[in-house]
């Protein structure tokens, strides 16, 4: 059933099998290759390789002065990449959780996100932050926000966030190569969970598209990052109950790919959003509406969201109960088939 | 022209305080402090208790018995010298790696594991303890701090706010922000910075191009002590000594302990080889806190092998308690954070709650 997408890659024909954040190492050493602006930042990205090893050797072949050990400071951190890209240079910045990415977002939120609009595109921010998000890894508190909200929402920077190695290198690239900010979101969780083939040498995954990953006719399931080996399974349990789901894999967050959407919910007239992050304010109330502006008339029942609680991801003991689990999923496309 | 450089003879005015040397020879007389032979006693039970539970933790999280936690061996002068010149109504604001001082402040030992596990109870002070829990996020315990230590002042008390964190958390806006605004109002506050030359992994030579930590308080108006941090009788008396000054109304103090961490930096994957040499580590351990102080005492007929076994064997068995104590405790639920969310519900957690309660129910 699986729709096999047409890939990008400007054709290489050698690949290699990697999981995530192999994916994205590589993705990072092809641009570091490949533009000697690029320039990484970070707490323990360099000797350390990252405490995801996801810069694993990068300091070593190119250097300390393109693979910073920065000082502990987030602010500090997106702040001297704001100047770096001012100045010619394409910054990846690292955060080393995104939970720890607050203290950065003054400068993301007033600086970052305006500075092309407020000096009428004299100075444009070509930067990228890499920010590792997302519960299930039994890190200590606050280690496992997923806080792609506060940044969807935030007019002038782009949100990524893909599921699989292949969408991690592609769009990272070109993450890196757009000539505006973007966040990268890397679900953690994913990290090492699976392998697969990833193109040597340098392709993109399109910013602002997304993906069919499973073809169906009752019922849309939208998910992005973590959240989509929650809707596959999900899908797959209720296949016995002969109820077929349309999967879509969002992979960016804003700027939303709407008429991926608005094709699917016509067609199927009903759509589960599943996020990790809390429901108030969260990115499943865009969705919502965009649908609603899209599709109102071809919906069959009111749009569901499985998504985590109202309250700070919890400490690791709980945090399996906050986060959407297939069961969850399976009650609301059940709920949505049966309205 | 060329003028003087500012940072000419910085280096002499903040050279490293030490009072027990490596042999545990006392080298700086007149600084010795007031402590009774039954108080250097029990700065040393104190000491060997904690390194034991630093086994004991580490142990216990690799049988999977822990959750999150910190290693501790190599920083007891630091941790236990400065909590050891504190009174019991003084509030604390310490790190993730700072369990100890909570635990010598009054955190009961099952609810410093039950912080390791994830459990909320263990962020739960007792009445009679003043502390905040462990603070995750570098920085932000000590701009809180100097608040803490102006209410403090406000109120009449004497006492301070103390508040730890590591060579890293000095390179955090919220350091200069803490001290700065401690500063200004003259609050009694401790800032202690714990340099144990690493932030995770990277160098303290990396985090700034200034020579010491200590000499960050001078940008603010406030005296900044480098200590040697693992003599735990300078790391005492500097911190005595900031804390007269503080309750008489002489403003805050930063003192910065030169120690080590024996262990890796968190017990979730750290591999510290990666980052400092068997040579370094070496080079450390000479210097341990225990052993000189050990020296000391012994040289004063106040400690033996035997006194320090028993320390030891009954750390053990209260570990071994409190651990039972934590596995009694109950599971905590969704429902108990959601009901924690505010004084009253708003409509979207109390649906939020019900679906739980159906579950929790099952
Ligand atoms: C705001 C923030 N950024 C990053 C981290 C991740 N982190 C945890 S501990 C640490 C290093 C801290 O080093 P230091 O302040 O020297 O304290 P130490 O662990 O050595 O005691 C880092 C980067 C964090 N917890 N909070
Ligand atoms: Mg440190």
């Amino acid at each position: 059933m699986d729709v096999k997408m047409e890939r990008k890659a400007e054709q290489t024909n050698s690949t290699q099998v990697l999981t995530m954040v192999q994916a994205i190492n590589d993705g990072l050493k092809t641009m570091l290759e490949e533009d000697d602006t690029t320039i990484l930042l970070g707490e323990d990205i360099g000797k350390n390789g990252g405490v995801f090893r996801a810069t694993e050797g990068l300091q070593e072949q190119f250097g300390e002065d393109r693979v910073v050990d920065t000082p502990l400071s987030e602010s500090g951190i997106v702040g001297t990449s704001v100047g770096l890209a001012v100045n010619g240079f394409k910054p990846v910045a690292e955060m080393q959780f995104m939970g720890f990415i607050y203290p950065a977002y003054d400068q993301i939120m007033t600086h970052v996100s305006r500075l092309r609009m407020k000096t009428m595109g004299h100075y444009s921010v070509p930067m990228v932050i890499r920010a590792p998000y997302g519960a299930g890894i039994r890190a200590p508190e606050i280690h496992s926000d997923s806080a792609e909200a506060l940044f969807t929402h935030m007019p002038g920077i782009k949100v990524v966030c893909p599921s699989t190695p292949y969408d991690a290198k592609g769009l990272l690239i070109a993450a890196i190569e757009d000539p505006d900010p973007v966040l990268f979101m890397e679900p953690m969780r994913s990290y090492r969970a699976q392998r697969e083939e990833v193109p040597e040498g340098k392709y993109t995954v399109e910013i602002g598209k997304g993906e069919k990953l499973q073809e169906g006719t009752d019922v849309t399931l939208i998910a992005w990052g973590a959240m989509i080996p929650v809707a596959k399974q999900a899908a797959k349990q209720v296949e016995q109950k002969e109820i077929s789901c349309e999967i879509l894999d969002l992979k960016t967050l804003y700027p939303l790919d709407r008429d991926l959407i608005a094709e699917s919910v016509q067609k199927t007239g009903r759509a589960i959003i599943i996020h990790e992050a809390h429901a108030t304010g969260g990115l499943g109330n865009d969705l919502i509406s965009e649908i609603n502006d899209t599709s109102f008339l071809y919906l069959r029942s009111p749009i569901e969201r499985v998504t985590g609680f109202d309250v700070p991801v919890p400490f690791f003991a709980l945090e399996d109960h906050y986060l959407p689990t297939p069961q969850r999923v399976l009650q609301s496309i059940e709920k949505a088939v049966h309205f | 022209m060329s003028f003087k450089s500012p940072l000419e003879g910085i280096d002499e005015q903040f050279e490293m305080i030490q009072i027990l040397n490596e042999d545990g020879e006392i080298v700086n007389e007149d600084a010795v402090p007031d402590l009774s032979d039954d108080d250097l006693v029990e700065l040393m039970r104190r000491m060997v208790y904690t390194r034991v539970l630093d086994q004991r933790s580490i142990a216990l999280n690799r049988q999977g018995r822990l959750g999150f936690y910190a290693p501790t061996a190599g920083q007891e002068a630091s941790q236990l010298g400065t909590h050891f010149a504190l009174e019991k109504e003084d509030f604390l604001l310490p790190a993730y790696r700072d369990v100890p001082q909570l635990i010598w402040h009054g955190l009961p030992l099952y609810q410093a594991f039950l912080f390791s596990r994830g459990h909320y109870h263990g962020n739960q002070m007792p009445e009679d303890v003043n502390a905040l829990s462990p603070q995750i996020i570098i920085g932000a315990q000590i701009t809180q701090a100097a608040g803490v230590a102006l209410g403090l002042k406000r109120r009449g008390k004497k006492n301070v706010a103390i508040t730890y964190t590591g060579d890293g958390g000095a390179s955090q806006g919220d350091f200069y922000e803490g001290m700065n605004f401690a500063g200004a109002y003259q609050a009694p506050a401790i800032f202690v910075v714990q340099n144990n030359q690493f932030a995770i992994s990277v160098p303290v030579e990396k985090q700034s191009a200034a020579k010491t930590i200590a000499q960050k308080a001078a940008a603010v108006g406030v005296p900044g002590y480098l200590v040697d941090g693992m003599d735990v009788l300078a790391v005492y008396q500097v911190t005595k000594e900031a804390r007269e000054r503080a309750i008489n109304g002489e403003g805050p103090t930063l003192i910065e302990t030169m120690t080590y961490r024996y262990g890796p930096h968190t017990m979730a994957g750290d591999d510290p080889t990666r980052y400092r040499t068997e040579d370094m580590d070496d080079q450390w351990e000479k210097r341990d806190p225990l052993v000189r102080f050990r020296k000391y005492l012994e040289s004063k007929d106040l400690w033996s092998e035997e006194k320090e076994n028993e320390v030891i064997e009954a750390a053990k068995e209260e570990i071994k308690a409190a651990i039972k104590k934590a596995d009694s405790q109950d599971k905590q639920k969704v429902t108990d954070l959601i009901s924690l969310m505010h004084e009253e519900l708003p409509y979207n957690l109390q649906e939020q709650m019900e679906e739980y309660k159906e579950k929790e129910s099952k």
